[in-house]
């Protein structure tokens, strides 16, 4: 089973999907809606299938497939998957079954043809999966740019107020990071012998000066992305306009491409240059943790502000990737995994709030719990795993980073656990102004606001919260798979773990 | 008296140019003979029939490599930018001969009827297009495919007004909007005519600089020229100034900045077909040119004309980007986004070695085709008063007819260089070599502007798309066969040249050598 080429099929069989379900008639929406359905639940049943074929104490890059494309300039249809990139394919295949149910209803509100909806979704777990699983960087380049493409219209054409702006922002700063990167591409293969095999091109040797250059035209790209301070302005916009279920992908697995990239590209290729910009790096996480932190408290619209605390996420597993720690990178890799989760189910509820209230305004509601309380417990739920409470995923990551950091670097570790207060604040200020205290009179007029959740919406949600519960308690089956990818990263980066003191004291008692 | 010897010649090496002459004046014969309604019919088919033979000879001649009469080198840049314009201007011929979208084509039945009287107005509503089109249509790909193939400053020199002629002829005859095509055939003619002044003067200085050379006879054909500029005797300051005339002359061709002001007006003003024909073969035919002059003519000057020809190119890269920004009209804005490109091949012809060669070759057919398309759109988004170009009658079309906003959309986005098309092969293929050969400042303009550039094209995008339609947006016409076809060629072209470039990139480079 492990000589079938589960990554190339399954980067294809999205897109094939997509033009079966673009094809339907306009006038067939449910049929569009459950061939795309199915289709994904096909990727994911796939996916799993791959995941328990993947071998935890195998090499480092498994399924590795490799066809020619473009031989002139040494251009490879290459796929392979690390452990890094397994958990992503993984999280990416259970998201978008879930999105798309989430966003059943969702396009007719757009007046636009609701197949070419679900189609576009499709085509975007198409580019997803292929960005995480290319093992060519031209080929890894090419996904993520088409990347843009899809998420562009799902913005413009089925999001709500101020789309075209946040579509045109989100294109536009994503294509400038894009070029960096090209220009980058190029570069490297340059350099590294007219080869875009990225195996090849990490045993190059590269002069100091312009492998600092090739990593910071990586890095911008990815910065843009992920996005970090200071180029973070897109995602609010493009969050806030994106219709729920687009924007559940967009910061839950879309912008992972961003550290994702940073782990499999910034650091393993130019190893030296990241040591050396780390410290710049560092920086800009730990102000993003803060920045975006107490901008989310002060956002009166529930999209937004869940687009800022990603924001602040985000600093924490740029924290956690350039510690350059074991623990701390398996940290920011696992929190990469449950912030999709968490963030992906706190986008989907907020979405099904704001279908129901007609309004994303946090001042437009208040008290909802009275009304819809399954909802707004879920919504609970949801705030707390998002400011990583004990007991679900997100704190196994964020308390990795914290520790894995503070081996090596206190004053970072230190400030970025302000950043968990500041967590608390937005989170718990956010759910009492919504669903708790006094009932908004406005609410009870309003038909939505008396249907709490159906079994469609329960269906959606059940998953992420048992995996979030799941995975808060026992994490093994994830860590098991990401550690050994992460410390063949970091021996890439010829960095190795302090040696914990205690340890030492023990085994010399011994 | 000694007898006169004609020079031996290879008329198959030459025989793509011949076809194209031949049928040219077999088109003249036929204005003149045929009776006027018979004169499209048949005109067509002979100009595309002629095309298509000339294109069978090129592919006849693939593995010829020789210099004929002294003054037509044959080699493989030669028969790829052959190959290349005759493929384009057989699209543009389609887009041409169209008289289904607007009755009697996109071209003046008399265009000596005065503009706007009342006769003008009256053969605007039904009369079908000038036949003459066919033939000076012609004549101008005769004078490209001599254009590429000119082993001599003179021979190009004249290949150059062959081509450029009928082109400003051709400009002044837009069925409607009359004043303005006119005004741009004027334009273009007036600058044009500088342009080769320019570029006669400097074959001037260099014919002197090439008498320094002590033992050999002076001349302008590339050989001599480049044994001068390693060995000449005379002042460098001929060889300086005659380098740089000789590249204004060409560099206005190809719409390089700032030798590049003539090209929105006559963009907007000359017929949209016509426009497409010039967007794709005029700039294969100059920067074939270019490339033959500087690799093979100039090549030991490198170190000097680099700098030069670099600011130039990241001046047509700025230029282009940040204008089309700005711009309001459809034709405008292509014409900007065309000079930018202009921009990006520069680089590509100032990488060293076969591989920049090859890297051009492929962004010239790349951007030929996906530019023609492009044309063919905006000659179908039209109204009572024909063609809609300004933007703002574009808004909301994706919701009037899909599947053209679809088409246009995916041609955006090529320019614009997303993977998955040819702009984006063809930006890879001319920036590789670039950065490759050191050119790294060339490469840092070229993406860049490239950030600038995909402003415009986005909002065009968000135009078609994201606004609502209003009542002055145009319905698009339905195509003809010969629209239709010519739209599916480009479109198709851009998507296969964009997932499958390998085949192309393996005949650039398997051409990627000139006969000295």
């Amino acid at each position: 089973m492990s000589d079938f080429p589960f990554l190339s099929v399954l980067t294809v069989a999205p897109l094939v999907g997509a033009v079966v379900v673009a094809l339907l008639p306009r006038s067939r929406p449910t049929l569009a809606k459950q061939v795309a359905l199915g289709w994904s639940l096909l990727v994911l049943v796939l996916s799993v299938v791959m995941w328990v074929t993947f071998q935890v104490d195998g090499d480092r890059f498994q399924f590795r497939e490799s066809y020619p494309w473009i031989p002139n300039w040494g251009v490879n249809f290459t796929f392979a998957a690390d452990g890094i990139a397994l958990v992503m394919l993984m999280l990416i295949a259970v998201l978008v079954p879930l999105v798309i149910l989430a966003s059943w209803h969702d396009a007719e509100s757009s007046k636009r043809s609701v197949p070419v909806y679900f189609a576009l979704l499709l085509v975007l777990e198409c580019t997803m999966i292929g960005v995480f699983a290319a093992a060519d960087v031209f080929l890894f380049y090419v996904f993520f740019e088409v990347m843009l493409v899809p998420m562009y219209f799902l913005i413009g054409s089925y999001g709500g107020h101020q789309r075209q702006y946040a579509a045109v922002k989100f294109f536009l700063y994503s294509l400038v990071g894009g070029l960096f990167m090209l220009a980058a591409v190029i570069g490297l293969w340059v350099v590294g012998g007219k080869t875009f095999d990225w195996v090849a091109l990490s045993e190059v040797d590269i002069s100091t000066g312009a492998e600092r250059w090739l990593f910071l035209g990586f890095f911008i790209a990815f910065a843009i992305k992920a996005p970090f301070f200071p180029f973070h302005t897109w995602l609010p916009d493009a969050g806030g306009a994106a219709p729920a279920g687009a924007a559940a992908l967009l910061v839950g697995v879309l912008d992972k491409v961003g550290t994702f990239g940073i782990l499999r590209y910034c650091l393993p290729l130019f190893p030296d240059a990241a040591q050396w910009f780390a410290p710049w790096a560092l920086g800009l996480a730990v102000i993003g943790i803060i920045y975006a932190a107490l901008l989310a408290v002060g956002q009166n619209d529930l999209k937004r502000l869940v687009s800022y605390t990603s924001i602040a996420h985000f600093g924490f597993i740029g924290v956690g990737i350039f510690a350059f720690t074991t623990q701390a990178g398996t940290g920011a890799v696992l929190y990469m995994v449950n912030h999709g989760l968490a963030t992906g189910l706190l986008f989907l509820v907020v979405g099904m709030l704001v279908a129901r209230r007609g309004s994303a305004l946090v001042s437009d509601f208040g008290g909802a719990g009275k009304l819809v309380p399954v909802l707004a417990g879920v919504f609970f739920f949801a705030g707390l795993a998002s400011l990583a409470l004990p007991g679900t995923a997100p704190f196994v990551s964020e308390f990795l980073v914290l520790i894995g950091t503070f081996t090596v670097n206190k004053p970072v570790a230190v400030i970025a656990t302000l950043g968990i207060i500041l967590a608390a604040a937005y989170v718990l200020w956010m759910i009492q102004r919504t669903t708790q205290g006094t009932l908004n009179p406005a609410l009870t007029e309003i038909d939505g606001m008396k249907r709490d959740l159906n079994l469609r919406e329960k269906v959606v949600v059940a998953p992420l919260i048992a995996l979030i519960v799941v995975l808060g308690f026992y994490p093994k089956p994830v860590t098991d798979v990401i550690n050994p990818a992460i410390q063949a990263t970091m021996e890439d980066v010829g960095r190795t773990d302090p040696v914990p003191s205690a340890g030492t004291v023990q085994e010399a008692s011994r | 008296m000694t007898e006169l010897e004609l020079p031996p010649i290879d008329y198959a090496a030459i025989a793509p140019i011949l076809i194209m002459l031949v049928a040219a004046v077999v088109g003249v014969l036929i204005e003149a003979f045929v009776p006027r309604r018979l004169r499209h019919p048949v005109q067509l088919p002979l100009a595309l029939l002629a095309v298509l033979a000339a294109l069978t000879m090129v592919v006849v001649n693939a593995d010829k490599r020789v210099i004929t009469i002294g003054v037509i080198a044959v080699d493989g840049p030669t028969l790829f930018l052959q190959g290349a314009i005759l493929a384009l201007s057989a699209v543009a011929l389609l887009l041409l001969g169209e008289r289904a979208v607007e009755r009697g084509g996109a071209f003046v039945a008399q265009a000596a009827v005065t503009a706007d009287s009342p006769e003008d107005r009256q053969q605007a509503e039904n009369a079908g297009g000038a036949g003459e089109v066919y033939p000076l249509t012609t004549f101008a790909i005769a004078g490209m495919l001599i254009f590429v193939s000119a082993n001599d400053l003179l021979t190009m020199f004249i290949a150059l007004e062959v081509f450029s002629l009928p082109l400003y002829l051709l400009c002044a005859l837009a069925r409607r909007r009359r004043l303005l095509s006119q005004e741009a055939a004027m334009k273009y003619f007036l600058l044009g005519a500088y342009a080769s002044a320019f570029f006669l003067f400097g074959l001037a200085l260099i014919y002197g600089f090439t008498a320094g050379l002590g033992d050999r006879a002076s001349g302008v054909d590339f050989a001599t020229i480049n044994a001068a500029v390693a060995n000449s005797t005379a002042s460098p300051v001929l060889l300086f100034a005659g380098m740089a005339l000789v590249a204004i002359g060409l560099l206005f061709k190809a719409a390089a900045a700032p030798f590049h002001v003539w090209t929105p007006d006559v963009y907007q003003g000359a017929p949209t077909p016509l426009t497409g024909f010039m967007a794709a073969c005029t700039k294969v035919a100059a920067f074939g040119a270019l490339l033959r002059v500087f690799h093979v003519a100039f090549e030991g000057a490198r170190w000097d004309f680099t700098p030069v020809l670099g600011a130039v190119a990241v001046l047509t890269m700025l230029v282009g980007s940040l204008f089309a920004v700005t711009q309001t009209d459809i034709k405008r804005l292509l014409a900007y986004s065309s000079i930018a490109n202009a921009g990006y091949l520069l680089v590509g012809v100032l990488a060293p070695g076969s591989e920049g060669l090859s890297g051009t070759m492929f962004y010239l057919v790349a951007y030929g085709f996906t530019v023609l398309a492009a044309f063919a759109v905006v000659t179908l988004v039209r109204d009572a008063d024909g063609e809609a170009t300004h933007l703002s009658r574009w808004a909301g079309l994706g919701k009037r007819s899909p599947v053209y906003a679809s088409v246009f959309t995916f041609i955006l986005l090529a320019f614009a260089g997303i993977p998955l098309t040819s702009g984006f092969m063809g930006k890879v293929a001319v920036f590789a070599p670039a950065l490759d050969g050191g050119q790294v400042w060339l490469v840092v303009a070229g993406v860049l502007t490239s950030m600038v550039l995909a402003f415009p094209y986005l909002r065009v995008v968000v135009l078609m798309w994201l606004s609502e339609p209003g009542d002055s947006t145009p319905t698009v016409a339905v195509p003809g066969a010969l629209t239709s076809a010519a739209l599916v060629i480009g479109v198709l072209a851009t998507l296969v040249l964009g997932v499958a470039p390998a085949p192309l990139l393996d005949l650039a480079s398997s051409a990627a050598d000139f006969v000295r």
